[in-house]
């Protein structure tokens, strides 16, 4: 059980890392993405806008703590 | 060879060669203190694990249609690509120390000096596990990077190239310079690979999810230039909110 524990988390951190709330808003983004190209609005803005207001929420978090 | 091609190798040799001199780091401080045979030994033991690796999911990954295969790849490299971002983006602004190779390298050295002499298999067992392990986990990443590279934009065999490219130049300059790379300059190489990983993931994954790119791959560019822009904007931004304000008078 410890092993599959172990595994589990080398694979967490691996992929989602220090700040699960990114990986978490990429899914999302990702998600509302394929929901508005699927209605029909070509929505390519919207990945890397939100990429970036999740990378800056996660650094102000980061600093805040420091 | 189109603008995606040629980042895809470069951001895979780059990966590589910045995983590589982390790892030769590791290397070096057991073989110089313990032997070079087990020490080699361990790093060609896992250079074959890492190789079944590529070689076993990278032509698997091929059979899944091709907008699945961007969405997924596309959605794991932005996660994984903004954990390299953000890292070398702290240790840009300040908030994060710089990996220091000839630190790394003296504390190697003297975990290996005070480790036991336990022999299994014939082999120095402390020398074979640390230098497997270093070289199976530095090179996982690069693994996963070039399996995402190569499986996403179908060219497996040059992302695997751009990676072996490295380690050969990371192992020349290793016996040339007869020590850890301390001088090269891994937060920045770390930045660009952040950069280029979090922009293919961004392109891919809105691909994967529908979107046609306005200029098709020419975005791509349009992608990592705006990156690099925010990655900037937030550098500085945390540089001065880390300098703190000179009191009134403080010179005097």
């Amino acid at each position: 059980m410890s092993y599959l524990r172990s595994f589990g988390r080398f694979w967490w951190n691996f992929i989602v890392g220090d700040d699960w709330r990114v990986a978490a808003g990429v899914a999302l983004a990702l998600g509302l993405t394929a929901l508005l190209t699927h209605e029909g609005v070509n929505a390519w803005w919207l990945l890397p806008a939100s990429v970036a207001l999740l990378l800056a929420a996660s650094l102000r978090r980061t600093a805040r703590r420091s | 060879m189109s603008t995606g091609t040629i980042l895809i190798v470069a951001g895979a040799f780059l990966a590589s060669a910045v995983e590589m001199v982390e790892a030769l780091t590791i290397v070096l401080g057991v073989g110089v203190v313990r032997g070079w045979r087990s020490t080699l030994i361990g790093v060609g033991a896992a250079t074959i694990v890492l190789g079944v690796l590529v070689a076993a999911l990278g032509p698997a990954l091929s059979s899944i249609p091709i907008d699945t295969l961007r969405l997924v790849v596309g959605a794991l490299l932005l996660a994984f690509g903004l954990q390299w971002l953000r890292k070398a983006i702290l240790r840009s602004s300040g908030y994060k120390e710089l990996h220091d190779e000839d630190e790394a390298f003296r504390a190697e050295r003297v975990q290996a000096a005070a480790a036991g002499d336990q022999r299994r298999a014939g082999l120095d067992w402390y020398s074979f596990t640390v230098a497997f392990k270093g070289v199976l986990l530095e090179g996982l990443e690069v693994v996963f990077i070039v399996i995402a590279f190569g499986s996403a934009q179908g060219h497996l065999g040059l992302a695997a190239a751009g990676a072996a490219g490295a380690v050969v130049v990371v192992v020349i300059a290793g016996l040339l310079a007869k020590g850890p790379l301390s001088r090269v300059p891994e937060n920045t190489i770390k930045f660009a690979v952040g950069l280029l990983l979090t922009s293919f993931g961004c392109f891919w994954g809105a691909e994967g999810a529908g979107v046609d790119w306005p200029g098709d791959e020419l975005s791509l560019l349009g992608v990592i230039a705006f990156f690099a822009a925010v990655s900037f904007v937030l550098v500085r931004g945390l540089r001065r909110r880390r300098i703190p304000p000179v009191a009134a008078g403080a010179e005097a």
